[in-house]
Parts: C-alpha cells; structure tokens; sequence
C-alpha cells in the first residue's frame, strides 16, 4: 500500500477505536447521571418511580413549608394546584426559595409519595420561571397564582 | 434625544456593515483594488458607530434616564454608578450590543494591524466580520433594541439589576468572555478567506494564528472569572457546574485550544491545513451556538432570564445559515488543499494529533451532554436533565489520557523522532514523577489516590516541560543567554503547560480533600473543620448603599492564634426585594476558608450556616491566568514581526499573482 494512504488508514483506525471508546463511555456515564422531570400530576397518578433518582417541579404551596427548630430540616409541598407532592429536604435552601414561588426539586420518590430531595434549585431572577414549571403549570390549566386560565 | 441618537448610531453602523460585507467581497471577486481598499475605512467607521451607540446606552444608565425600557429593568437610581455601568451589559439588549462592539473592535484591529496582509486577503477577511456584524446588528435592531422606551409611562424609579451581578467580577466578566467568544470569529473569518481564495498554506497559518491565540487567551480568562464568581457569589462555595450556560463558553474553548495546537503544526509543518480550516468553522460554530444557548431561554440554566422565543429563532436560523453556509464552502473547496507533507508515527505530530482528538472528543461528549435534554424533549421522549456525574465520568478520563502524552510533547521532535530517545530523555522525570505521586499526597493527613494520580500526572507534565528547557539552555554559553535565545512562543507554550498542570492539582486536591458543614449555629458556637475552629462571635445588621444585611461574624483560629475574621451577609436589596447571600472567604494560596449563611432557624437568634474548608482551590484560576498569559506571550514572537518586513515586500507580487 502506498505510504500515505497507510498512515490514513491508521490514522481512521485510531479515530475509530478512540471515538467508540468514547462513546461507550458516554453511554455508560449517561445510564446512571441523568433524570427525567414529572409534575406533580403525573406523581399523583403514579406515573413516576419509586426509588429513582427524579425532579419534580411547581409552585412552593402556600404555608407548607416547615422549618425545623432543631435541624437544618425542611418540609414544603409542590403544587401545580392539580396535585400535590410533598417534599422533605435537609440542608440551605436557595435564596429565592419562597412560598407561592417557583421550585424544581430533584431527589427521590419513597413509598409514602415523599420526595426526599437531594437539591432543591429555585428561580433566580423576579420574572423568570423555571421551563419546567412553566410547563408543568400550563398543563395543569392554572397559571402561577393558582386561578384557572 | 441622547437614547435617539444611539439607536440612529447602530442603523448606520448596520449600514456600514452591509456594505463591508459586499463591497469588498465584490471587489475580491472582480479583482477591483479599489472596491477592496475601502474594508479597512469601513472597519473603522464601524466601530466608531457601534462605539458611539453603546457610549448613549451607557449614559441612559448612568444618568438614570428610566424612560429607556433596559434602564427602567435594570438599573435603580441607589445603584452605585460603577454597577449601572456594568449594568450596560447585565441584560440580554446591552449585552448584545456588548457583543456587537467587541466583534467590530475585532475587526477594526485586524483592519489596523494587518496592514502587512496582501490586500486581497484582508479585503476577504473584513468582509466576513462585516457579514458577521451584519447577523448581529439586524438581531439587535429588529428583535432586541436597546434604546426601546417607555413612553408614556416612565416609571419613577427603576427595577434594579439583578443583585448577583451587583459584583466587581462581573464587570469584567462579560466584557473579556465575549472577547473570547467573538474573537473566534476573526480565526473564522481567516478560514473563510482562505477558503474563497483557494490557498491554504503556512503564511496563512501565520497570519490567523496570533488572533487566535488572542482570543483564545481572552476566553480562558473569561472562564475563569466566571468560574471564581460562581465560587463567591452564588454562595454555596462550588466552582464548576457544568451548567448548561458553562457548557456554552467551554465548547468553543475545547474546540479553539485543539485549534491553537493544529495551527501550530499547520504553520511549522504544513500538515493538518484543511483540518485547521474545518476546527476554525467548528470553534466559531459553537460560540454562536454558545450564544443561542444564553439567549434563547431554552434550557433551564442559573444563567437563564427571561427570554423571547423570537429571539432564539432569530439566532438558530443565523447559525444554521453560517454553519450551513461554511461546511458548504468547505465541502466545494477543501478538497483542493490536500497537503503533501508526511511524518512519521513517532513524531510531535503525533503527539498534536492526539490532542486534537481529545479535544475534539471532549467536547464533542459535552456537547452532547448539553444538547441531550433538548433533543430528548424535541423528540417527545420527557423532560431530562444530565447533572454533573455524566460529564464528570467523561471529562475526567479524557484529560487523564491527555496528559501523559502533554508531558512528551515539547522535548519530541518534528517529522520523525524515535521511542528509544523518548526513553532516555524521559526515563528521570517517569521515574521522579512517580516518585512525587507517592510522596506530595503524604503532605496531607490522609493519602488519597486521585490525589496520587494528579501528582503523578502533574509532575511529568512539569518535569517534561524542564528536560526541554534545560536541553534548549545546556549548549548556550551561560544560563542568561541560553534563557534569552529562547522565543516568546516557546515560552508562551511552557508557561501555558504549567499553568496546566496546576488546574489538574487545584481541581483534584479541592474536590477530594474539600470538607463541607452545613449546620445550625447560634452566637458563642464553635465548628472544627480540618483543624481550623470557626467560632461564630456575633450577629448584626448593617447597611450598603443599597440593601440592608444580617451579618454573621466569625473568628476562624487554629491552634488557639486568630488567623482570620470573617463576615459572611444576608443581604436585602431595598429597590427590588431580592434577598441574597453574600459569602466571606478566607483566601490562602493552600487553603481556603468559607463561610455562608443560610437561613434563621428558631427564635433564638440561631442560623444555618454554611462552614468550607477547600485545599488548592486558588490553584485552579491561578493555573487558567497562567494559561492565558502563556497564550498571550506568543504573540510578541519575533517571527510575527519579521513576517510584517517580509509581507510589505512581497505584497505587490501577491497582488500580481492573485490567488
């Protein structure tokens, strides 16, 4: 074979060899990192599994959240005023973490239907409302401060 | 009338940049030296226009003028006017209008300090930043006009700017990313140019290659700073979360710093050229797909605000007409730049090689990982997010397998080299470098093994980089002038590797060897954390300029001396409402110390606080400014300046012999 196309066509190898590697690495590392978003609805109805790792996105219901004395504890209920999911989470919440707000909290569905959540992430700017949420909430047929549209 | 004024200023810098876009392309094309000698005028006025306008829009927010729509969102008369400054840029308008200054004083420079360029080449070039310019430009006037106003009904005062971006660092932050981000347009531009002309060799290399390693240079410093605010602004003492917004400005750099290394072997061996062209594309390509990523509100991102859906429109049909537009060009005439040059397998080109791979892998995974929740929620398949693990699990790896071959890279040679010279110039620093994987994680109370790994990996780095220096210097007769011979380039490369190899410590010894608290503390406790006693001492209640603030003050000792006082806020911005935390570090060049507070718990005067203990954490963004001044250096090579003789003497043949 002529020099230069031999050095090609190891040069293709390697690519080929390296990339797949690569790519069997991302499948692997994709298996286990990512997780899909429910709404509160579809938790209620018990589309969502237990025991995985999920999100779970809506409005911060209106006096639910339960601070404890003690501990750095917390209990809320997520809303899209179609259903309801509580939520127990330890640890700081973001600042613009608040009743009547937006929140997406990602964790895990126990037997009871409790998220025990992992992280809870909150809106961060005054206008701006997760897509999720958003989402979420227009399916449910409510807008943000719970009237039927 | 000034806010007029400025959108009358941008309309003719619209103007000006269509006709920089045609006019001298046209003359290119008809070989009109007159038509082509107007790009670098135009250029200029360019930028004076664009200039003009971004001066009116940052008068509106200095002089509180809240009948503009952006002032009355973004600013507040309390503001203290350094941040309704930065306030300019602290939205989605100014900061395109940011964006359009930065590309025309790209422009304009490349119009000034390429007077050495054959006519025919630069006429090329400006025309496709005007092209560019022209994308940008009708995006600000017809989806987001800065100096839109609110008339009737200006309100009396404004909204405020959002209170995280109220930070020194984000002044400067923005400014030096886009520097960053549109600076790849000029290396685009260069590769556009060559490819309309046909001609692809080294002195093109020569030419893009400086501007690149500029903007290169900017990005890294752009990152970093935004990495280090994220760590003392967001408060909650992280520093990379691959983020779908990080993601953004990361891509391009992954794919500029394979380009910077391909261009090297393009100018210094003529390999690689239709490669170099095709990475030059792709870097360009994913600044604007950084850019459609921020403004289009698609992913749900800290850096997400409130964005229109006409506007990602806008920017997905302008990326997909100069990606599209690009490939086509590049399909029609790379193929006629094969290169003849060879080299054998066990060669630096190899070695570049290797790199380009890597970095195309990566970031073609995090691209991947970026765009999956889109793609995924495109085909109907449910809303995913992929959080850290995923690119940790593939990043990691990656760069683990890079560096190994970082640290042969300076002493191999071009074109044909040979494993057993690698073994004897290598055999001491393998053998050191093993050696100090061993012992540099003995330092610490625990031995870890990543650490272990890291230091080994870092040590060949550095070793490698010192066998060469010392073989440069060995033949010269004293230190000094073997030191003096050595070019700007050289040392542009290995300051750049070392501030490498610092990154991998920083980021491996902060991440395993961080301690995190998150617990409830009341005035008079104490935490022990690594052996440092943080002893909260006080709570009080202060007042800035333009919020009022809890303050937690902590006294941080270690065995019984004070080393630091700490002052960690709660603040609440009056105009707005917004509550944010303002965390208090205790910098060190080993060792940082951190402090946050969360929220009241009780009614005891009692808070959740936030205790941080990150080893080497400074090492990371010392490692990047490293990075980007070894990239800097280069372009004060003497042959660049040699090339500038050169060029005014063979310009008129050039201009004969076309192209």
């Amino acid at each position: 074979m002529h020099p230069v196309r031999k050095q090609r066509l190891y040069l293709v190898l390697f690519v080929v060899l390296f990339s797949s590697a690569a790519a069997g690495l991302v499948t692997y590392a994709l298996r286990g990192n990512i997780n899909l978003f429910f709404p509160p609805a579809e938790v209620a109805q018990g589309k969502a599994p237990v025991g995985k790792p999920i999100r779970v996105g809506g409005m911060v219901m209106d006096g639910s959240v339960q601070r404890s004395d003690e501990s750095l504890a917390v209990a809320f209920t997520l809303t899209d005023y179609e259903a309801n999911v509580p939520v127990v989470y330890e640890g700081i919440l973001p600042d613009l973490f608040g009743e009547g707000q937006g929140a997406v909290a990602s964790g895990v569905l126990d037997e009871q239907g409790v998220l025990r959540a992992s992280e809870v992430l909150a809106k961060h700017d005054e206008n701006y409302m997760p897509p999720e949420v958003a989402h979420a909430l227009e399916k449910s047929g409510f807008d943000h401060k719970g009237n039927a549209k | 009338m000034i806010p007029e004024f400025g959108h009358f200023a941008l309309i003719i810098g619209f103007v000006l940049a269509i006709i920089l876009a045609v006019v001298p392309a046209w003359g290119a094309w008809r070989r009109n030296s007159r038509a082509m000698a107007l790009a670098p005028g135009l250029s200029i006025g360019l930028l004076v226009f664009v200039g003009i306008s971004f001066a009116c829009l940052s008068i509106a927010f200095l002089q509180d003028d809240f009948s503009v729509q952006v002032v009355a969102a973004n600013s507040n008369s309390l503001l203290p006017p350094i941040y309704k400054f930065s306030a300019v840029w602290g939205n989605h308008e100014g900061s395109l209008l940011l964006w359009a200054l930065i590309l025309s004083l790209w422009t304009a420079a490349v119009a000034v300090f390429s007077a050495q360029l054959p006519l025919l080449v630069l006429a090329r070039v400006l025309s496709v930043m005007g092209a560019i310019g022209v994308g940008f430009l009708s995006f600000l006037l017809l989806t987001s006009n800065p100096f839109a106003r609110l008339l009737p009904g200006t309100p009396a005062d404004g909204n405020d700017l959002n209170p995280l971006l109220q930070d020194p660092g984000l002044i400067i932050h923005p400014p030096l990313l886009y520097m960053g981000y549109v600076g790849f347009s000029v290396a685009f531009a260069f590769a556009i140019a060559a490819l309309l002309g046909g001609r692809l060799d080294a002195s093109w290399a020569r030419w893009s290659r400086p501007w690149t390693n500029v903007a290169w240079a900017f990005l890294t410093l752009g990152i970093m700073l935004g990495s280090w605010w994220a760590y003392y602004e967001l408060g909650w003492g992280g520093w990379w979360f691959w983020d779908p917004v990080e993601n953004a400005s990361f891509m391009p750099w992954l794919a500029g710093t394979a380009l910077i290394h391909s261009l090297a072997a393009t100018e210094k061996r003529g390999l690689f050229k239709s490669w170099t062209v095709l990475l030059a594309i792709f870097a360009f390509s994913l600044s604007l797909l950084g850019t459609f990523l921020v403004r289009s509100g698609v992913l749900t991102s800290v850096h997400a605000f409130a964005t229109d859906p006409a506007r990602g429109l806008f920017i997905l049909v302008f990326l997909l007409l100069v990606v599209g537009g690009s490939l086509t060009l590049y399909a029609l005439r790379a193929p006629s730049v094969t290169s003849r040059v060879s080299f054998e397998w066990i060669s630096r080109e190899s070695l570049i090689l290797c790199n380009n791979v890597v970095f195309l892998v990566a970031t073609i995974t995090v691209l991947f990982g970026t765009l999956f929740p889109l793609i995924m929620d495109a085909l109907g398949g449910g809303k995913y997010s992929v959080g850290p693990p995923y690119f940790n699990a593939v990043f990691v790896p990656l760069m683990a397998l890079l560096i190994p071959f970082m640290g042969i890279g300076p002493v191999a040679r071009w074109k044909r080299d040979s494993v057993r010279r690698w073994q004897s110039e290598l055999a001491v620093p393998a053998i050191v470098a093993v050696l100090c994987g061993f012992t540099l994680p003995l330092l610490n109370a625990e031995y870890n093994l990543w650490v272990a790994l890291a230091s080994v990996l870092s040590a060949w780095l550095l070793l490698g980089l010192l066998r060469d220096l010392w073989y440069r210097v060995k033949s010269a007769p004293s230190l000094a002038a073997g030191l003096r011979r050595i070019s700007a380039s050289y040392w542009g490369m290995f300051v750049a590797h070392l501030g490498f190899a610092a990154c991998v410590i920083g980021v491996v010894a902060t991440s395993q060897y961080n301690i995190e608290h998150d617990l409830k503390m009341s005035p008079g406790d104490t935490e022990v954390l690594a052996g440092y006693e943080f002893r909260f001492v006080e709570l009080a209640q202060v007042r800035g300029p333009n919020f009022v603030a809890d303050e937690a003050r902590f006294e941080v000792s270690r065995d019984g001396e004070i080393i630091a006082r700490l002052a960690p806020q709660k603040r609440r911005y009056l105009a707005s409402g917004q509550v944010m935390t303002e965390a208090a570090i205790g910098a060190g060049l080993f060792r940082d110390l951190y402090v946050a507070m969360g929220e009241p718990i009780g009614s005891d005067g009692a808070w959740a606080m936030r205790l941080h203990y990150k080893p080497m954490v400074r090492w990371m963004w010392l490692g990047a400014i490293l990075i980007a001044f070894g990239a800097f250096t280069t372009v004060f090579d003497k042959r660049y300046r040699r090339l500038r003789k050169q060029a005014v003497a063979g310009a008129s043949g050039e201009a004969l012999h076309g192209a």
